[in-house]
């Protein structure tokens, strides 16, 4: 049979907010375990939570970029279940009213083609604490510094047919986020994280089938793949004759297989009520305005720009524009040299090889924009050729200085004195009579000898305009 | 000196007729004498108490201090108290030595009052009769074999055997005012959002509410001029002007317009105690107050209603408390099913358990809809009922409680008639309105409590109602033989 695969995902994005969402406690990662957590993360008997108006603006930024209805009224509900690294012993979420309603985003799949992905709706909550399972013989230490930190959970409609579709969908958020600068989007920090409801059903029929829900999946590699072997396992199941049972499953990289951790009957009955304790969010449409007015301009706009004024072709705006970091990057750039295909090849080709080889983000490129613009303007000023710039472009990513440090240091300015460079043509000719007899019976290919044989002999510092002029004329019968 | 009133003693700290360390001696005596009798106390601090009462003293000799600077205060133990044990009535909290104040006690210590002790209650204020404490009963001092109400019980004892010129309370459902009307004292439960719920352990977020438990409507004003107010750590604390709560004491009652609602006159009501509302109403009309019958027809619905709401806010409120990071823990849990469940089996008494059951139940998926959604509409029903009698009214009288104090063990097993007890309490708290008792003459030889119950942030009005039927009548001084 031909099945169809369906995915819906809840992206978990935490919000970049200095402190908690309903605590003063700081939200920074990485501190001592519970040194980030107050009186009112502990769940201490008596205390009360106060909302930070900052998530709600980040969150609202979010919805206003994926064209969503932003509710002017949203309420907090109080999930209820017991676990050690929820202190409260129930989580503030909202379920009922959300603060964002239905949206939409756009993604390319990899044949060029775009989809149009739902999203249901997004909601604020605060996170949950650590369970600390290593280093304690026989017991689990809980860490509360990150219990509180503000999430926004997104929802998808089960819009997505491939891994790799949802893999897609997942960048776009990613990036989203990242340019509204409402998240980190860390994933190594679990600032991004991932659920993943998959089902299959036999194509054509309409009504979907039973789901397992992935839990917890922390990088775009991992959501590829483990909800690949999911699709194979329930395959499996279903072309046997079997069903698939509803229930949560826990991938596990190691072994690239996932593994029930509860089924549907073992599933809490969280009790959702409203949290008595605040107030419900209200904004007004002013408000939403005003936010709307300080979002920056998205990866879809930016794009459409670079291809409309910079002339860009539809591949280097658009590789150029999935992170944010990148494309302030280029831009500085491009707006300091005036050429905007120069900027992108550089970008795109030495600046981002080196940064994927040592594998690290634009936001941490050893080499500043200022520092590429000053190699860059010697190309420009004819202070040294192309090659020779990607040749202090290496020197500069590993700390040696800037590009005119580095030129003079290493005597790397280009040969323009025509003296010097007829003094080397002569030498050649002089060292070569074999080929420029050949050459001067009509064997023109050969000027591409002497370039390389001069070339060669400064070093590669001689202008390659003027030594191809030079050859032309001293090789002429 | 025991017998004089918060301003009282006030006049005579100023004057200099005795010192705060003196004062705070003198009561720390009494409890120390009387409260085996009572049992009122959780936990007393008589070194904290001392101590405050130095530094009170200091400040006033430097010059200008507030009218509670030295004035020794219970404070029930529902009230987080930082470096003293904060138990909640119950054994679940009987290790937990709170690290923070609750704003209200900050605000007191700001002011200079003295902490006395923490004053005992009916487990997690879940009760009516002080009955639920894990530390035993509190009598009541007008008669040892009766309860002195709930579950703001031990306060309401205190204020009564004269062991403190005041205390606080909290009030859910009438845990303020039933037990000022079983011990004759005067209670003030104020507009839900007048006084910070930080720090104070919740029962039902939406419903509780600390205030006053006093001799006089006088005190009561001075009490709540510390109490009131917007706290940024509460988001249900409103931001409404503080005014000076003494400030209307002494206007006139010409034109009071009184609403008697003929449902808190009818069936169930004690005849005794219906005979001393009527005589304190008659007083009102002496001072130019016209009275009037007015109805409240969904007061029927409040029981029903806040046994929905309560237990479900309380059955999450109190998940925190498992065993975890404080309070009560088994011995030798075996994995961490078993240390909740035995944790909290084992610590929470079985009043509390029915709560957090009926709560977790009213909660479950599939009832949702039936009870607590529900619940919520007939609450809004409830204040509806109010909003259109104060059309026509200024303040709505009525009794606090059906009866007069029970004897102990009376209704233990008849949770029911124990929780209608609270019958004429429940709806102010569901509208979230002010409600005061104040002693209004006796009944079978026990007190009986007026309730006054006024418009949202009417406490002004109140305590100028209550003070002003306190300067034609006595009932308000009068002290148990045992305890003058």
């Amino acid at each position: 049979m031909q099945w169809e695969v369906v995915i819906g995902l809840e992206i978990h994005v935490q919000l970049s907010t200095k402190s908690k969402i309903f605590s003063g406690a700081s939200t920074a990662y990485g501190a001592e375990p519970n040194t980030q957590a107050c009186a009112v993360d502990l769940g201490l008997p008596g205390v009360l939570p106060v909302f930070n108006g900052e998530a709600l603006k980040k969150s609202v930024m979010f919805g206003l970029a994926i064209g969503a209805q932003i509710n002017e009224r949203s309420v907090f509900d109080r999930k209820n279940y017991f676990y050690p690294d929820s202190p409260k012993a129930y989580q503030i979420s909202q379920l009922y009213y959300p603060i964002v309603g239905e949206g939409f985003i756009d993604v390319d799949l990899e044949d060029g083609s775009q989809k149009r992905i739902g999203v249901t709706r997004a909601h604020m909550e605060e996170d949950a604490g650590k369970s600390l399972h290593e280093s304690f013989h026989n017991q689990t230490g809980i860490d509360l510094n990150r219990a509180g930190t503000p999430l926004l959970e997104i929802v998808s409609e089960p819009d997505m047919r491939s891994a790799k579709e949802a893999v897609a969908y997942m960048r776009k958020i990613h990036s989203i986020v990242r340019y509204l600068g409402v998240s980190d989007g860390n994933m190594q920090e679990g600032s991004f994280r991932c659920d993943a409801n998959v089902s299959l059903r036999p194509k054509g029929q309409k009504e979907f089938g039973t789901r397992a829900e992935l839990k917890n999946i922390n990088s775009f590699r991992f959501v590829e793949k483990a909800i690949n072997v999911e699709i194979e396992r329930q395959m499996d199941i279903l072309e046997s004759g079997g069903t698939v049972v509803q229930e949560t499953r826990l991938y596990d990289a190691d072994k690239n297989e996932t593994r029930s951790m509860r089924s549907k009957e073992e599933a809490n009955d969280y009790r959702y009520f409203p949290d008595p304790d605040l107030l419900p969010i209200v904004i007004s449409a002013e408000e939403i305005e005003a936010i709307r007015s300080t979002l920056p301009e998205l990866p879809d706009a930016k794009c459409a720009r670079y291809m409309d004024t910079l002339a860009l072709s539809e591949k280097d705006a658009k590789a150029l524009t999935v992170d944010r970091d990148m494309a302030d990057y280029y831009e500085a750039v491009q707006q300091a040299i005036g050429d905007a295909k120069m900027a992108a090849n550089w970008i795109l080709g030495d600046v981002a090889a080196l940064n994927n080889k040592h594998a690290i983000e634009f936001k941490e490129c050893p080499v500043s924009p200022e520092q590429l613009i000053g190699l860059l303007k010697r190309i420009q000023d004819n202070t040294i050729s192309g090659k020779i710039a990607k040749e202090v472009f290496e020197a500069m990513y590993a700390g040696e200085g800037d590009a005119d440090t580095i030129i003079d240091k290493k005597g790397l300015k280009q040969i323009t004195d025509t003296g010097a460079i007829e003094a080397i043509i002569d030498e050649i000719i002089a060292n070569n009579p074999s080929q420029v007899a050949e050459f001067q019976s009509g064997k023109d290919k050969l000027i591409g000898f002497f370039v390389g044989q001069v070339m060669k002999a400064s070093k590669g510092k001689a202008n390659p305009g003027q030594v191809n002029q030079l050859l032309q004329t001293k090789l002429k019968p | 000196m025991h017998n004089k009133t918060i301003a009282e003693l006030s006049a005579g700290l100023k004057a200099g007729e005795f010192t705060s360390v003196e004062l705070t001696q003198s009561y720390l005596n009494r409890i120390d004498s009387l409260d085996e009798q009572l049992n009122s106390f959780i936990t007393v601090t008589p070194e904290l108490a001392l101590e405050q009462a130095k530094q009170a003293d200091a400040q006033r000799a430097t010059g200008h201090v507030g009218i509670l600077n030295g004035i020794p205060l219970a404070q029930k133990d529902i009230f987080c108290t930082k470096g003293v044990k904060t138990s909640c009535g119950s054994k679940m909290l009987e290790p937990f030595i709170s690290p923070y104040d609750a704003t209200t006690i900050t605000k007191f210590n700001d002011s200079g009052a003295i902490m006395l002790g923490k004053t005992n209650m009916d487990e997690f204020a879940m009760g009516s009769s002080n009955e639920t404490s894990w530390y035993g009963p509190v009598k009541n001092p007008w008669q040892l074999d009766s309860v002195p109400g709930g579950s703001s019980g031990g306060s309401a004892a205190v204020v009564a055997a004269r062991l403190a010129p005041a205390a606080t309370g909290t009030d859910t459902g009438g845990s303020i005012r039933q037990p000022a009307s079983f011990c004759g004292i005067t209670g003030l439960k104020p507009t839900y959002g007048r006084v910070s719920r930080y720090g104070m352990i919740a029962f039902a977020s939406s419903l509780d509410q600390a205030g006053p438990m006093t001799r006089t409507a006088e005190d009561a004003a001075l009490m709540l001029n510390v109490m009131a107010g917007l706290d940024s750590r509460d988001s249900t604390s409103v931001d409404e002007a503080v005014p000076d709560y003494t400030a209307d004491l002494n206007n006139s009652l010409s034109g009071l317009k009184i609403g008697l609602p003929k449902e808190y006159f009818s069936e169930g009501l004690d005849d005794a105690v219906a005979k001393v509302i009527e005589s304190a109403v008659k007083e009102y009309e002496k001072m130019g107050a016209s009275v009037k019958e007015i109805s409240l027809p969904t007061s029927n619905l409040a029981v029903p209603t806040y046994y929905i709401i309560a237990p479900s806010e309380c059955s999450s409120n109190l998940s925190r408390i498992d065993g975890v990071r404080y309070g009560y823990r088994c011995e030798d849990p075996k994995d961490l099913n078993d240390l909740y469940i035995r944790s909290r089996g084992e610590g929470f008494g079985a009043e509390v358990k029915r709560r957090i059951l009926v709560g977790t139940y009213a909660l479950s998926e599939g009832f949702y809809d039936a009870y607590y959604v529900k619940a919520q509409k007939t609450r809004r029903l409830i204040s509806n009922d109010f909003n259109q009698a104060f059309a026509d009214v200024d303040v709505i009288m009525g009794p606090a409680a059906p009866s007069t104090a029970f004897k102990l063990g009376e209704l233990s097993d008849d949770p029911i008639t124990m929780y209608l007890s609270d019958i004429y309490t429940i709806a102010v708290n569901l509208a979230g309105l002010p409600g005061m008792s104040i002693p209004a003459g006796f009944a079978n030889g026990m007190p009986v409590g007026l309730q006054l119950i006024g418009q949202h942030f009417a406490e002004s009005k109140l305590l100028n109602i209550a003070h002003q039927f306190q300067q034609e009548t006595d009932w308000h001084t009068q002290t148990p033989d045992a305890f003058k």
